[in-house]
């Protein structure tokens, strides 16, 4: 790719994403880019200090966005970008820490993870990029690949039942879980400016296509085909029984808002719960001094 | 700076090393700790969830020590001093993560109360068999600084040490404890709060538009941001530039990884304490550290009453190692011996640096208890022969 050009009127999201590290490393026709541009969109209107704004990553393809935003952001380790956004937003409250990073990431490596700070409504938003596939690695099997759908591991298709991400979370307490495909541009970015407004463990599932290893391999046509086939193919239903979302090779996705509620958070807990027993003895934890 | 008057129990008590170390960590200004429980180290977590919903600060038991270790770093770039604690198989665990706080040069510390092992091992008793792990335990080249103390009162004093030069040198500080100095109970003594000298954060002074995180001034050591500032920084645990930048080019990873153990390398002198007594005009040295360094004692007092020229050296720094100084006693002694509670670690290092010019020897102990000095002593007079 060329250079900037000085005459090219600026890109409309050069505030928030790191321009002097683009190109970025994903293939053309990726579902990570959508979800990534969506995301900036609903940041856009996050009305927030951005300088209080964090992004943490796991491994992976989606692993690297965070590298991409212009806020302060890490590149943690394999699986374990939600225990390390659990220490930033928890060492400074004022924080808004968003996890951005892929399925295995989330649910494999990080699986405990996951459903620990939805457990504990940790006070972080999540938005697990799903392309059914371990991308960056070559194409292997992860706990979300569709029964049947091949792999590189799974050459003759798959067998291993895969994750209902949302069951997952939902019944593990989070209080705002949605799933949208990355073409469904204008409910993703609503859902994720939803989610930044949320106190409380906010999930978002993006179903995005793999264009370079899970669309080839399984023969389903370019990114952008199969970014179509899943939009296509979705139903939308709010509020649906989770136990209803299942994801099955190729056929309809039940996509959404499917959880929206209140809860008092980990800190929240903490502090109301201690000051109940210890009294004035206790200091609160994070409450901006009067 | 001084410590935080809020963290500090000053006054006379009669505490565990545990328990000791949880106040060295309230001193020291950690007002952050992810635990996962763990015998026999269990107590230092305990201790601190009871002091700090009074002293201002929080406490999250974690779902396992993978996410102990990465909260901790995720916590120091959220500003907080802050700190875990395990014993040989959660460190395993956090060997990880350990080397992403090196990577990213974060400042955190980790205690291990070393318990016998490999794997399960002897969950209550005690072992310094983690000593190696805790210097080359995650995989890549990095340097670590690691302690450890032979008495509640030094668990106290040392863990503030920990805390300082995590901060001075930006690097994961490893407090390597045994079950023995764990759970012994002693008088120690918490000083007054402007009696204690507490290294603050490196923190820039630099506007955001000047600042390169991974940027240093000469000193090797980059300055710090706290995340939510303003500076909008990247920090990776790939290879990366001055700007925080993943660069994966070897040009790239010889200046960073250089640099990462340069900065403690070319600072062991001020790193490194250790304990020295008659070592001048000696004929054998014995060198331990942790609870053995106490078990010596009798046996160099033995050998002494005995007419041998002992010198004995208490190595609160085990990593960096103490080189230089084994450097030079090696001209000048016929042989060094160093017990500890493991088939051969520390003892590597020693024989490395006496290059043949002194004789090493090991007095080994598999775990679960102390020597009896009086093999320590057996083997001293050997050495002197
Ligand atoms: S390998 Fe797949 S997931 Fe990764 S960038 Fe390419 S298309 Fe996207």
């Amino acid at each position: 790719m060329s250079k900037q050009n000085n005459n090219l009127p600026e890109h409309p999201m050069e505030r928030l994403l790191r321009m002097d590290r683009i190109p970025h490393i994903w293939c053309s026709t990726c579902g990570i880019g959508t979800a990534v541009s969506c995301f900036i969109s609903a940041l856009e209107k996050f009305e927030y200090p951005m300088d209080k704004v964090a992004i943490v990553s796991g491994i992976g393809c989606t692993g690297r966005v965070a590298g991409y935003i212009k806020l302060d952001s890490f590149h943690s380790t394999h699986g374990r970008a939600i225990p390390f956004a659990t220490g930033l937003k928890l060492a400074n409250p004022e924080l808004k820490v968003i996890v951005i990073s892929g399925d295995g990431d989330l649910s494999a490596i990080g699986g405990n993870h996951l459903i620990h700070a939805a457990r504990r409504n940790m006070d972080i938003t999540v938005i697990c990029v799903n392309n059914f596939i371990y991308a960056m690695t070559g194409g292997q099997s992860a706990p979300t690949t569709p029964l049947t759908a091949n792999s590189s591991t799974a050459p003759y298709g798959n067998s291993d039942p895969p994750f209902n991400l949302p069951l997952l979370v939902g019944s593990c307490g989070a209080t705002y879980v949605a799933r949208w495909t990355a073409l469904h541009i204008r409910r993703l970015t609503k859902s994720m400016h939803e989610a930044l407004n949320k106190k409380g463990f906010s999930f978002i599932e993006v179903i995005a296509p793999c264009s370079t290893l899970y669309a080839r391999r399984n023969r389903l046509g370019t990114g952008l085909d199969l970014m179509k086939f899943y939009h296509d193919n979705s139903e939308i239903k709010h509020g649906a029984p989770l136990e209803e979302l299942d994801i099955n090779f190729q056929q309809k996705i039940i996509v959404g808002k499917f959880i929206d509620k209140e809860k008092p958070t980990f800190v929240d807990n903490w502090n109301n719960w201690l000051s109940q027993k210890l009294g004035s003895k206790f200091v609160p934890y994070g409450v901006a001094k009067a | 700076m001084k410590a935080d008057p809020k963290g500090v129990l000053t006054g006379e008590h009669y505490l565990d090393g545990d328990h000791a170390c949880a106040e060295g960590a309230l001193a020291a200004g950690c007002r952050f700790f992810a635990g996962y429980p763990i015998t026999p180290s269990t107590e230092v977590a305990e201790r601190y969830v009871s002091r700090i919903p009074m002293v201002g600060g929080i406490f999250i038991q974690m779902e396992d020590e993978l996410a102990s270790m990465a909260a901790l770093v995720g916590a120091a770039w959220g500003g907080k001093k802050s700190m875990t604690v395990t014993s040989g198989p959660g460190f395993s665990l956090m060997m990880e993560n350990i080397g992403l706080a090196a990577m990213m040069e974060t400042p955190c510390v980790v205690v291990n109360v070393q318990r016998g092992g490999p794997s399960t091992g002897l969950p209550t008793m005690v072992g310094q068999q983690d000593m190696m792990q805790a210097r080359w335990g995650s995989h890549g080249d990095y340097q670590i600084i690691a302690l450890s103390p032979a008495s509640p009162q030094e668990a106290f004093d040392y863990t503030i040490k920990c805390f300082n030069l995590a901060e001075k040198y930006r690097v994961p500080v490893l407090f390597m404890m045994d079950e023995c100095v764990g759970h012994m109970t002693e008088k120690v003594v918490i000083p007054k709060p402007d009696e204690i000298e507490i290294t603050p954060r490196r923190l820039t002074k630099l506007a955001p538009e000047k600042y390169l995180p991974y940027k240093t001034n000469g000193d090797l050591v980059p300055e710090m941001i706290v995340a939510g500032t303003g500076y909008k920084i990247h920090s990776t645990g790939l290879t990366h530039d001055e700007r925080g930048y993943p660069v994966m080019s070897p040009g790239t990873q010889d200046q960073l990884v250089k640099r990462l153990c340069d900065k403690i390398k070319l600072n062991a002198d001020d790193i490194i304490e250790i304990e020295e007594d008659q070592t001048e005009g000696a004929e054998v040295i014995v060198m331990a550290y942790g609870i053995t360094s106490r078990v010596t004692l009798p046996a160099v007092f033995k050998a002494r009453k005995k007419g041998i020229k002992v010198g004995y050296i208490k190595m609160i720094t085990a990593w960096p190692f103490p080189e230089k100084r084994v450097r030079e006693l090696a001209k000048k002694v016929k042989a060094f011996v160093m017990p500890e509670i493991n088939l051969g670690q520390m003892v590597l290092e020693v024989e490395r640096c006496a290059a043949g010019q002194a004789k090493t020897y090991h007095v080994p102990h598999a775990g679960g208890w102390v020597h009896d000095p009086e093999d320590i002593y057996q083997v001293i007079e050997e050495a002197v022969k």
